[in-house]
């Protein structure tokens, strides 16, 4: 099986340990990974921040980059939810403004083919055991638009349990957000960080020692928040612990360079 | 364009119901069409025998305070005398059955007609009204008085500290919210009774007994 | 009555919100007031976890909150045909209509009907309509007191304070705060607070009861809302659960209701609707205690003359926006509220409006326009995390019109505003922004200049102070460390050589 990995401006930039642990993990369960260069940003934080015309130009870039993948695989729910929610809706106003009909139809066409990643796992290659191996106590938590938009359910918590070595911990208030939410973390600081810091005692408070979700967005501000409080707990992306094995073990640091995976 | 500008124009003036109608007109020019509304959602929650459903209003009263009593037609006349024992006025409505007056005044109370011309002042000398009902919603807990016979206006319920309700189970008694609109008469008056007053406005905390009456007592009479 | 608010020292006249900072200053003072702090989160998360068990307990909720949209949807695309039906219903049940296209005109109606009846005093049933149209101050400037009976407006009036929740407008107070007031205040409006009243919920309501008795006995003229109005059969209904709405609806001799049009509802049996949808999604009950219906006036039982008020204010311009009037299928039952991690901290003065909260985001700047500081920046105000949209009971999709929002604000476009189109400018303040937007969005389209910008920042490494507007997230957050290569180049290095 070939897909294409979306690995999201973010992850790119910031993140690239992230995208190293799908392209691994992927390849683990023999599926080929395919990189398209002409992708760049789904243009999520455009979108919600009020600019739709300046975020058309994404849309139709992020669509023809992925055309003729049948899987389009993405390790954030957040830039999954705006394809799949957003893309269309984009379409549809740009159709109904009078700027013709052909971004509805990339947008359309793209939907239904991207996937969040444990969408990817559990549903499309049907896995939950992956053959992890991550021996850390380990707090999920599932971002608002992997859990709400997508309707991502248990799949996350599922490929976490079949980890070897990995304790999951319970994380009171899992469900509630985080406080990252794109600009509204710098638009509306305080309420943001009041969010994030309740969230972050809460992982304190599960016995922790990795902060584990699917979005590095949210783990950049709750890793941020624990990082400046002298939490000694690491927030880590859901892929790299899946791509985690005894041979290949987790290297425990994002700032090394990508090769030492 | 505001009612304003219409009579500087010399044309009659706009009223507040032409200027929101133009409004809604003007703002709905061009909307697509409602989708039908679906109606795939339950009449009832559950397939209850009468004696089930009975038992689910009861438990649901119950659930917020209320305070249910269940008996035949002969054990009524002595639960309304013992319900009624600390009160010295009793509201009774018209219509209200010769047995429940008798027992109201076995109880040693004395009965107060429902005199138009009484204040509600007048009304707030009486520690209880006794009354019957139209129906009861057993899955919401719910009694619905409509003014009909044995029930009064709706003052009478209102004033007085204590309510004794009397439903008659199997007739009076339905499952559902959907069933109870059906059996209802919109031009009457209604009053639905889910439980005492209460309120949620201190902490979002349930506390009963604000302005209705306090204690709500619903007996409810078997007799098939 | 004066307004001032002891907490935040914003006046309030004429139901306006004058002087109220944008939303992100005025959420700031309450994310530092513990106290409020933790009166909300304790309330909230009461609330939370009972709604969601009596909304658990019917197993065909999903399917009653699409009736409730879907019948929401099709009366709003016929509103007119079902106001002029409800009219006539109403006029042929003995009450008499008016119709108020703004504030203004309602409150000059309003009280223009206390006036004729000769009273100076009017008791009145929480409404969110007659908050909104500022209708207890324009009573106090023609002489007239109205005294709020609900407990939760009753302690929001007695303490000059301002409402900061649907359902419970003073659910900022704790008990000790509540018995404050009470000691302090009712002496002032009438029967003082018991000798030693104690901060014990029960006792509280006790006094309250004592304190409004006296009103409901004598008053003459009752002021409510509804929360539905039928059109087939010109019945009203107010769902409440002290019994003041009662006394208010039965007690005196002329009831004046003032409602939004958009709480018709074409048939009576639609209420089966609502009446199960609203209870467990407000106070998590099965049913609140107290629900009443009327239909014009009844001889001997209830209010002799009835004036029924139906108020446009903001909602025919919400109604010609065809993203956002989905907000006017709002049944009030502040479930979204309760959820909101957002309100939660900032609590509902921030949100400057009688409609806080997720739904108060979206409400306030379509019914009053965005041209205000407050209201321009309410549509910012929330994380789109989706919670609001999960448990309202007819589905407004609320994340789709706050982005909706924000795109007229920072875009600008066609809006309606009174009634007459207008195309609004993007807003000043965002010009920065905008740049920025348009500066990211070119370089992202080529990522050829991507990759560049990419490997500069690899070569900055780690910074740990940023300036601007990024000083908002480093002040209380670390940056991600900076890679040494973008995910690119390990790609091309890595992968591709193998292609």
């Amino acid at each position: 099986m070939r897909v294409a990995l979306f690995v999201t401006c973010v992850n790119d930039a910031l993140y690239p340990g992230t995208g190293i642990a799908v392209v691994r993990l992927l390849e683990r369960l023999g599926v080929t990974v395919d990189f398209p260069a002409a992708q760049s940003c789904c243009g999520q934080a455009v979108y919600n921040t009020g600019y739709r015309y300046e975020t058309e130009p994404l849309v139709r870039r992020t669509a023809r980059a992925f055309e003729g993948y049948r899987y389009v695989v993405t390790p954030s729910g957040s830039c999954a939810a705006m394809v799949r929610e957003q893309y269309p809706r984009i379409g549809r106003r740009a159709a109904a403004e009078g700027r013709g009909g052909e971004l509805a139809e990339l947008a359309a066409g793209l939907a239904p083919r991207v996937y969040e990643l444990t969408e990817f796992l559990v549903d499309v290659l049907g896995v939950t055991d992956v053959g992890a191996y991550f021996p850390h106590r380990v707090a999920y938590h599932p971002s608002c638009h992997g859990l709400r938009a997508l309707g991502l359910g248990d799949r996350p918590r599922r490929l976490l349990a079949a980890v070897r070595g990995l304790e999951l911990r319970e994380l009171e208030g899992a469900e509630e957000c985080c406080g990252f939410g794109g600009t509204f973390a710098l638009k509306n600081p305080d309420v943001s960080v009041a969010m994030g810091v309740d969230k972050v005692r809460a992982v304190g408070a599960s016995g922790a020692d990795v902060l584990c979700g699917g979005d590095n967005s949210c783990l950049a501000h709750l890793g941020g928040l624990l990082d400046r409080r002298g939490q000694a707990v690491r927030a880590v992306h859901l892929a790299e612990v899946l791509a985690a094995t005894e041979e290949r073990p987790w290297p425990g640091t994002l700032r090394e360079r990508g090769s030492r995976w | 364009m505001t009612a304003h500008d219409t009579s500087a124009n010399g044309a009659p003036r706009m009223t507040g119901r032409d200027v929101v109608l133009a409004r809604i007109r003007r703002a709905l020019a061009g909307a697509p069409p409602a989708a039908p509304v679906p109606r795939d959602y339950l009449r009832v929650h559950a397939d209850r025998s009468p004696q089930q459903c009975a038992d689910l209003l009861a438990e649901h009263l119950a659930d917020y305070r209320a305070r249910v009593h269940r008996t035949g037609p002969d054990g009524l006349p002595a639960t309304l005398t013992r319900l009624l024992s600390a009160a010295r006025g009793v509201l009774v409505p018209d219509g209200l059955p010769g047995t429940w007056l008798a027992a109201a005044t076995a109880a040693g109370a004395v009965l107060l007609a429902d005199r138009p011309e009484d204040t509600p002042a007048e009304l707030d000398r009486a520690d209880a009204v006794l009354t019957g009902c139209a129906l009861a919603i057993a899955e919401t807990g719910t009694i619905v008085l409509d003014g009909g016979p044995a029930q009064g206006r709706r003052r009478l319920t209102l004033v007085p500290d204590h309510h004794v309700c009397v439903v008659h189970a199997p007739a009076q008694v339905v499952d559902s919210v959907p069933q109870a609109l059906e059996r209802l008469d919109p031009t009457r008056p209604l009053t639905w009774i889910s439980g005492p007053s209460a309120t949620s406005d201190i902490e979002l905390d349930r506390v009963e007994g604000v302005h209705g009456p306090r204690t709500l007592d619903v007996v409810l009479v078997w007799s098939q | 009555m004066a307004g001032d608010v002891a907490r935040t020292g914003v006046t309030v006249v004429s139901g306006a919100f004058l002087g109220m900072p944008a939303f992100p200053e005025a959420a700031r003072a309450a994310v530092h007031d513990a106290t409020l702090r933790a009166n909300l989160r304790h309330a909230t998360r009461t609330i939370r976890d009972k709604r969601a068990r009596a909304v658990a307990e019917l197993a065909d909720f999903p399917q009653l909150r699409a009736a409730g949209h879907a019948v929401k949807d099709h009366t709003l695309r016929h509103l007119d045909t079902y106001l002029l039906r409800l009219e006539a219903a109403v006029t042929a049940a003995g009450g008499t209509v008016h119709w108020a296209a703004d504030a203004a005109e309602a409150n000059r109606i309003v009280t223009e009907l206390v006036l004729a009846t000769g009273e100076r005093e009017a008791v009145k049933v929480k409404s969110m309509a007659t908050q909104e149209t500022g209708l207890n101050e324009a009573l106090a400037e023609a002489g007239i007191r109205a005294y709020e009976t609900d407990l939760a407006e009753l302690i929001v009036q007695l303490g000059h304070d301002r409402p900061s929740h649907i359902l419970v407008p003073a659910i900022h107070r704790n008990r000790s705060e509540i018995r404050d007031i009470f000691r302090a205040e009712m002496g002032g409006w009438g029967r003082p607070a018991p000798e030693g009243l104690g901060d014990d919920p029960r006792e509280l309501a006790e006094a309250a009861r004592l304190h409004l008795r006296e009103k409901f006995l004598r008053a003459k003229v009752g002021i409510s809302g509804a929360n539905f109005m039928v059109a087939e059969t010109g019945t009203l209904v107010v769902l409440e659960s002290e019994g003041n709405g009662r006394m208010c609806l039965t007690l005196p001799e002329t009831l004046i209701s003032v409602v939004g049009i958009e709480k018709v509802v074409p048939t009576f049996r639609d209420l089966e609707i609502f009446l199960q949808t609203l209870p467990r999604s407000a106070t998590a009950e099965r049913m609140n205690p107290y629900t009443t219906l009327w239909t014009g006036t009844t001889d001997g039982d209830g209010p002799r003359t009835f004036h029924l008020v139906l108020l446009d204010n903001g909602r025919t311009d919400t109604l010609a926006d065809d993203v956002g009037r989905q907000a006017l299928r709002c049944i009030r039952c502040s479930a979204c509220l309760n959820v909101c991690p957002v309100y939660e901290r900032a609590g509902g003065h921030a949100y400057g409006s009688v409609y806080p909260g997720p739904i108060g985001a979206i409400l306030s700047p379509q019914l009053r326009g965005t041209a205000s500081g407050i209201d321009a920046s309410l549509p910012f105000a929330s994380t789109l995390c989706g919670a609001c949209y999960e448990v309202c009971p007819v589905g407004i999709d609320i994340p789709e019109v706050l982005v909706h929002l924000r795109e007229r604000i920072v875009q600008g476009g066609p809006v309606t505003r009174a009634g007459a189109r207008v195309r609004i400018r993007p807003a000043r303040g965002h010009a920065a922004e905008r740049a920025a937007v348009r500066a990211a969005r070119l370089l992202l389209d080529r990522p050829t200049a991507l990759h560049t910008a990419e490997r500069l920042l690899a070569r900055a490494r780690r910074l740990r102070h940023l300036p601007g507007p990024g000083r908002a997230w480093t002040d209380t957050r670390a940056l991600p460390a900076v890679p040494a290569e973008p995910f690119r180049d390990w790609w091309r290095r890595e992968r591709e050589p193998q292609r």
